[in-house]
């Protein structure tokens, strides 16, 4: 029997995705990979499907890369890191990034190497009080990845970035907040709770315009100020079209509360 | 069953193309050139229609030839392979032939995309060339317009790791020169189509010719040749009513003579 090391429970549009190695604070490793590709492969595949809620089990959100996986013996040759990042954790975070709808994180625990710039990739992210991150590569020798050294400069500006990913110290849930790095902080054992309630809103909510944001967000990076103008143009072209567009101009108009339906 | 390539229109003078073998995405096989081909033959013959897009789905404009066809055929079989004949009449396509790329764009899909006039992409698309990886090569051109179009360094590495590069690059290159959002790729090129097909029919053969002897003449046959067609057009009544329109500042009318 396979250990399910990634759960996902999909009920009323809302596709829940727990990281579930509790006792290793749910860090990956291959089989836990696999998991979850599969688990945002089906996300994306299930057209009911209206937001996506990603936690961890037990005390942490994810401790990152489980170095068990990694140690390096005396005098074998070294692993060639890029591959992992290639094969896994680069199509994980282009996988949630590129999912048509809004990434709920609650990061319940530590959020360490790996699994703090996953918490990051996600779009709007919640902590735990007790919580905090940890860009802990610089700790081993390595660097930030899964994005890292791309997110936290436009996160919280280069002063920061470097001191945390130079110095790979522990930042609060609330700092972080303060930062600008993750949506809102909230006391633990309201984490849960608060992480469903906005599922639910975004579980209602124009889920195809939603998505459109969100490309247009992730295009800013690589555009000039025109080149994002077209982009804005052709997105609201198609968000135009949409049928939610229509419901929402039309109960403006009646004065009622638009029923959307993600379309 | 399904046909295996759809055409539509002309709708004001365009004529949309698209590859329909989703099972396949959209490789192309012998009977698929074949229907290509064929729909040239319309188009071209067809007065009301002015420009053709070609285009496939949004995840694959058409990702490569079809390998078991291909692997049936030894050098006999080559030699006498009844695609080269469909490759050479769209070739000969005489009106502009605007290519709308979503998705994979590799190998012969490719190869018949950069026989394209204008070919603009989704920012999903892939082009590339990756026979090499089969123990082949390109064999419809890929090697030659390739590097027209990017140069030779970036030719080469495609079509020696086939690896391929993503619309950005292409747009970078010069192998394409436009990108929108996937869903729109096919609006915009049928909008580009319909600008063509608004203006002279017989000014945009001449100057869609001359632009495409740029890539096998020298400067001085090239420009020649632009010269030649340029006082062609003198004799034209389009160019008549282009002229006159312009000056007395109004919407210009063309008949194609």
């Amino acid at each position: 029997m396979t250990e399910q090391s990634v759960l996902l429970d999909i009920d009323q549009g809302i596709a829940k995705v727990t990281l579930n190695r509790p006792d290793s604070l749910n860090s990956f490793n291959v089989e836990m990979h696999k998991q979850m590709r599969a688990a945002l492969k089906s996300i994306r595949n299930d057209a009911s499907v209206r937001v996506m809620l990603l936690t961890g089990n037990g005390r942490g959100f994810c401790a990152g890369q489980d170095l068990s996986d990694r140690a390096v013996k005396p005098g074998a040759q070294t692993p060639d890191l890029g591959i992992s990042i290639e094969q896994y954790y680069n199509p994980l975070l282009q996988a949630l990034r590129d999912l048509p709808m809004p990434v709920i994180c609650a990061v319940n625990g530590v959020a360490a190497g790996a699994g703090a710039n996953i918490a990051l990739a996600c779009d709007i992210t919640l902590a735990a009080r007790s919580a905090n991150f940890v860009q802990a590569f610089c700790k081993i020798g390595l660097i930030p990845d899964c994005g890292g050294t791309w997110t936290l400069p436009r996160a919280v500006g280069m002063a920061r970035a470097k001191g945390l990913a130079l110095l790979g110290d522990k930042l609060s849930a609330e700092k972080a907040e303060q930062w600008g790095m993750i949506w809102q902080c909230v006391e633990d054992d309201a984490l849960q709770d608060e992480a469903m309630k906005l599922a639910r809103h975004f579980a209602t909510q124009p889920t195809k315009g939603l998505a459109m944001i969100k490309r247009a967000l992730h295009a800013s990076a690589n555009n000039t100020f025109e080149e994002q103008a077209l982009v804005e143009r052709d997105l609201q072209r198609l968000a135009g079209r949409s049928d939610d567009y229509r419901e929402g101009v039309s109960a403006f108009m009646e004065k009622r509360t638009p029923k959307f339906t993600g379309k | 069953m399904p046909q295996i390539l759809l055409s539509e229109g002309p709708t004001n003078g365009v004529r949309l193309l698209t590859l329909n073998r989703p099972e396949a995405l959209n490789a192309l096989n012998t009977a698929l050139l074949e229907a290509l081909s064929e729909q040239l033959d319309i188009a071209e013959t067809d007065p009301e229609t002015k420009a053709v897009v070609i285009t496939g789905s949004e995840r694959a404009f058409a990702a490569g030839a079809d390998i078991n066809e291909m692997a049936s055929r030894d050098v006999v079989g080559m030699l006498e392979d009844p695609r080269v004949q469909h490759w050479a009449r769209i070739d000969r396509f005489v009106k502009p032939l605007i290519i709308a790329v979503n998705g994979f764009c590799l190998g012969g899909g490719c190869e018949l995309a950069m026989r394209g006039d204008i070919l603009i992409a989704g920012t999903n698309a892939q082009f590339g060339q990756p026979e090499i990886n089969l123990g082949i090569m390109p064999g419809a051109g890929g090697t030659q317009r390739l590097v027209r179009a990017v140069g030779q360094s970036l030719a080469m590495q495609m079509v020696l790791t086939g690896e391929a590069i993503g619309a950005q690059r292409a747009l970078a290159a010069g192998l394409i020169t436009e990108i929108c959002q996937p869903e729109l790729t096919v609006e915009r090129a049928m909008a580009i189509a319909i600008t063509i097909a608004s203006k002279g029919p017989i000014a945009v053969q001449l100057a869609r010719e001359s632009v495409r002897r740029a890539g096998d003449m020298n400067l001085a046959d090239g420009l020649r040749f632009e010269r030649h067609a340029f006082t062609i057009l003198a004799a034209t009544d389009d160019r008549r009513e282009g002229l006159d329109a312009f000056r007395n500042k109004r919407k210009p009318e063309f008949h194609g003579r």
